[in-house]
C-alpha cells in the first residue's frame, strides 16, 4: 500500500471505530484511536501474514497487550477478511465472540488480553518459540502507556534483553492519558526511554500519528540485530475526533447522537 | 521408601523431551528444588529460565505454546499458584494454551519455612478455572504416569507434587488403572469410602488396611484427577457404602473434599467428613511432626474414620 493508501485506510478504521462504539454503546474509544495509525501500518504494511493462512507457522505475530483498544483491531481484522464485517455488529451484544478484549476464537487473534500487563510476556515467550523452533516470524506486542505501570512488564523487558530477543518489536503507545487522568499525575512514567534502554532494548521513537513517520520507523527498527525494540510512538488519545482528543473522559464512553454525528463529520 | 514425586517427574520429562524437542521446561530460578539438573546439560536448547519472575515465566510459556511448543512450567506450587495466578487465568486456562504447570513442593513440603512457602489453596483456585485439569500424584510411580500422559495430552493442565520422598503405593504393572478422570479404587469396601488424592492416598490406604483389622471395610479411591473429577466413582461409593472421608494435604476449603461433597449433596446424600490442614496459621515443623498434629498421618485417619463409621 502506497502512503496515501494506507492514510485513507486509517480514516477508514477510524469511522469504524466510532461506529462500532456508537452502535454498540460501549468501547474504548480514546486509545482505539490513539493506536489506528499504529495498527494500520503494522497489518496492510509491515506484517508479513495471510488472512487465508491464519495458523501459518511462518506468520508474524501480533499481540494487543492493551486488549481494551479492541476496535480497530476487530475493524482491520474484518477488513483485511480474517471474519466477515457483518459480524462487527455483533460488538459486545450478546454471545458475540466480539467482547470489548480480544480472544482467541477470534482467527487472526493469537493471545486473549485484557488484564494488563499481560502481553509482553506472551509475546515474549513467542519470540523465544521462533528462536528455538528457528522460525522467521516477527512478534509485534502493542502495549498502553499506562499499562507499563505494571511490574509483569517490566519482567518480560528483561526476559527478551537477556536472550536477544531481536524478533520481537514492542510498540508503546504513548498518548499521555490513562482512566484517572494523565500518567505522569497517576505515576510517573518517564523517563521512559532511558527505563527501556537501562532494561537493554534498542529505543526508537516516533509520532505514532503520521504514517510516513511509522513506516520510516519500523524500516530502521527491522534492519537492526541482537536486541529487542521497542517504538515509543507520540500519540494523541482521541486522535482524528476534535472533541475527544487530549480528554481523559473519552478514554472509555457512549456517543449521543450529536457527539456522533460530529466525530463522523471530523473524519470525513 | 520411594523416591519424590517431583524426582519422578524430571526423570520423566527428561525421557520426553529426548523424544519430542516441542518438550520444553520452563522454571523461574528453581532448577534445584525442581530437579531439572540433568534436563538442562541433556537439553540446553529446551529449556527457558525466566529468573524469580513467576508472571512472566507463565505468560511467557503460553505464548511459546501458541507457536507449538509443550511448556512444563515447573517451580514451587506456592509461587506459580499465587504469584503468576492471574496469568495461570487469562494466558493459560482463558486462552485454552497448552500448559502444564507443575507445582512442586505443593501443600506442606517446605514445612517449617513457613505460611508463604506453602500451598494449601491451590487447588482450590485452579479448578474453578474453566478448561483446566487439576492432577495430583500419588507416588513417584504415579508421577511418571501421569507425566507420560501429560506430554500427549491438549490444554491447560495444574500438577501439583510434593517435596519430599513418600511411599509407594503402585508398581508398574498397575500402569493400565491409570487414566486422566478415572479415580483408582486400591481396594473395595462396603462400610464407608476413603477418597483421597496426592501423597495422601498411602497413608489413607495403610489406614484402611489397620481398619480391616479392626473388622471395618473400608473402600479406597485415589482421586488423581480433581478437575475433572471422576463423579460416577463418587456417585457409587455413595451409593454403595454408608459414608464418605475425604483426605488431603490442602484447606478443608475449596480442595478435593469440597470437591466430593458438591456431588454427593447433589446427586445421593450421605455423611461426608472432609480432613484437611483447618483454616488457621499452621504450626512449624516437618511434615512427619506436622501431619499427625493435623491428623494426617495413617494413625490418625483411622482413628478419625473408625468414630466416623460408628456414627453413621
Amino acid at each position: 500500500m502506497t502512503v496515501n493508501e494506507l492514510k485513507d485506510k486509517a480514516k477508514e478504521i477510524r469511522k469504524g471505530i466510532v461506529s462500532m462504539i456508537y452502535e454498540s454503546g460501549t468501547g474504548h474509544v480514546g486509545g482505539a484511536l490513539s493506536s489506528c495509525d499504529i495498527l494500520t501500518v503494522l497489518f496492510y504494511s509491515i506484517m508479513l501474514h495471510d488472512p487465508k493462512k491464519p495458523d501459518d507457522p511462518q506468520r508474524d505475530r501480533f499481540v494487543l497487550s492493551k486488549g481494551h483498544c479492541v476496535e480497530g483491531y476487530y475493524n482491520i481484522l474484518a477488513d483485511m477478511g480474517y471474519i466477515e464485517k457483518e459480524e462487527l455488529k455483533t460488538f459486545s451484544k450478546f454471545q458475540t465472540r466480539l467482547i470489548g478484549h480480544p480472544n482467541r476464537e477470534i482467527p487472526g487473534v493469537e493471545m486473549n488480553t485484557g488484564a494488563l500487563g499481560h502481553g509482553l510476556s506472551a509475546a515474549c515467550g513467542m519470540a523465544k518459540a521462533g528462536k528455538i523452533l528457528k522460525e522467521p516470524y516477527r512478534v509485534f506486542c502493542l502495549m498502553g502507556d499506562g499499562e507499563t505501570e505494571e511490574g509483569s512488564i517490566w519482567e518480560s523487558a528483561m526476559f527478551a534483553a537477556n536472550y536477544h530477543l531481536d524478533n520481537l518489536y514492542a510498540i508503546l503507545d504513548r498518548n499521555m492519558l490513562q482512566i484517572s487522568g494523565p500518567t505522569e499525575d497517576v505515576m510517573r512514567l518517564e523517563p521512559l526511554k532511558d527505563k527501556w534502554r537501562a532494561f537493554g532494548f534498542d529505543v526508537y521513537e516516533a509520532d505514532g500519528n503520521d504514517i510516513e513517520e511509522l513506516l520510516d520507523v519500523f524500516d530502521r527498527m527491522m534492519k537492526a540485530e541482537g536486541k529487542p525494540k521497542i517504538l515509543i510512538a507520540d500519540t494523541i488519545k482521541g486522535k482524528g475526533v476534535s472533541f475527544m482528543e487530549n480528554q481523559v473522559k473519552w478514554h472509555h464512553g457512549k456517543m449521543s447522537d450529536e457527539e456522533y454525528s460530529q466525530a463522523m463529520q471530523d473524519l470525513a | 521408601m520411594s523416591k519424590a514425586c517431583r524426582r519422578a517427574f524430571t526423570d520423566t520429562l527428561v525421557r520426553l523431551a529426548e523424544k519430542d524437542p516441542r518438550i520444553v521446561a520452563v522454571t523461574s530460578d528453581a532448577r534445584g528444588s525442581v530437579t531439572l539438573g540433568e534436563f538442562i546439560k541433556r537439553f540446553p536448547e529446551q529449556f527457558i529460565e525466566a529468573g524469580i519472575a513467576e508472571q512472566n515465566e507463565v505468560g511467557v510459556a503460553a505464548g511459546a505454546a501458541t507457536c507449538g511448543l509443550i511448556p512444563f512450567v515447573c517451580a514451587p506450587a506456592p509461587f506459580l499458584s499465587a504469584r503468576s495466578l492471574e496469568q495461570i487465568k487469562v494466558d493459560v486456562a482463558y486462552s485454552n494454551t497448552n500448559v502444564k504447570i507443575c507445582g512442586v513442593s505443593g501443600g506442606l513440603s517446605y514445612g517449617a519455612l513457613g505460611g508463604s512457602h506453602h500451598a494449601i489453596g491451590d487447588i482450590a483456585v485452579m479448578r474453578t478455572m474453566a478448561n483446566m485439569t487439576v492432577l495430583l500424584p500419588a507416588d513417584a510411580t504415579e508421577t511418571e504416569w501421569m507425566t507420560e500422559t501429560l506430554a500427549g495430552f491438549e490444554g491447560p493442565v495444574y500438577m501439583r507434587m510434593g517435596r519430599n520422598p513418600v511411599e509407594d503405593v503402585y508398581t508398574e504393572e498397575d500402569k493400565k488403572k491409570f487414566e486422566i478422570g478415572k479415580a483408582v479404587m486400591l481396594r473395595d469396601g462396603n462400610d464407608l469410602t476413603l477418597i483421597a488424592a496426592g501423597e495422601m492416598v498411602w497413608p489413607v490406604f495403610k489406614a484402611a488396611e489397620i481398619m480391616q483389622e479392626k473388622g471395618i471395610s473400608a473402600r479406597v479411591l485415589d482421586m488423581h484427577t480433581i478437575k475433572p473429577l471422576d463423579e460416577g466413582a463418587i456417585q457409587k461409593a455413595a451409593e454403595e457404602t454408608r459414608g464418605i472421608i475425604t483426605v488431603e494435604e490442602h484447606s478443608i476449603y475449596g480442595g478435593l473434599g469440597s470437591a466430593v461433597a458438591e456431588k454427593v449433596v447433589q446427586a445421593h446424600p450421605v455423611p461426608v467428613k472432609i480432613i484437611g490442614i483447618p483454616d488457621e496459621h499452621i504450626i512449624a515443623g516437618e511434615s512427619d511432626e506436622v501431619f499427625p498434629y493435623y491428623g494426617l498421618d495413617y494413625l490418625s485417619i483411622a482413628g478419625t474414620a473408625m468414630r466416623f463409621v460408628e456414627q453413621i
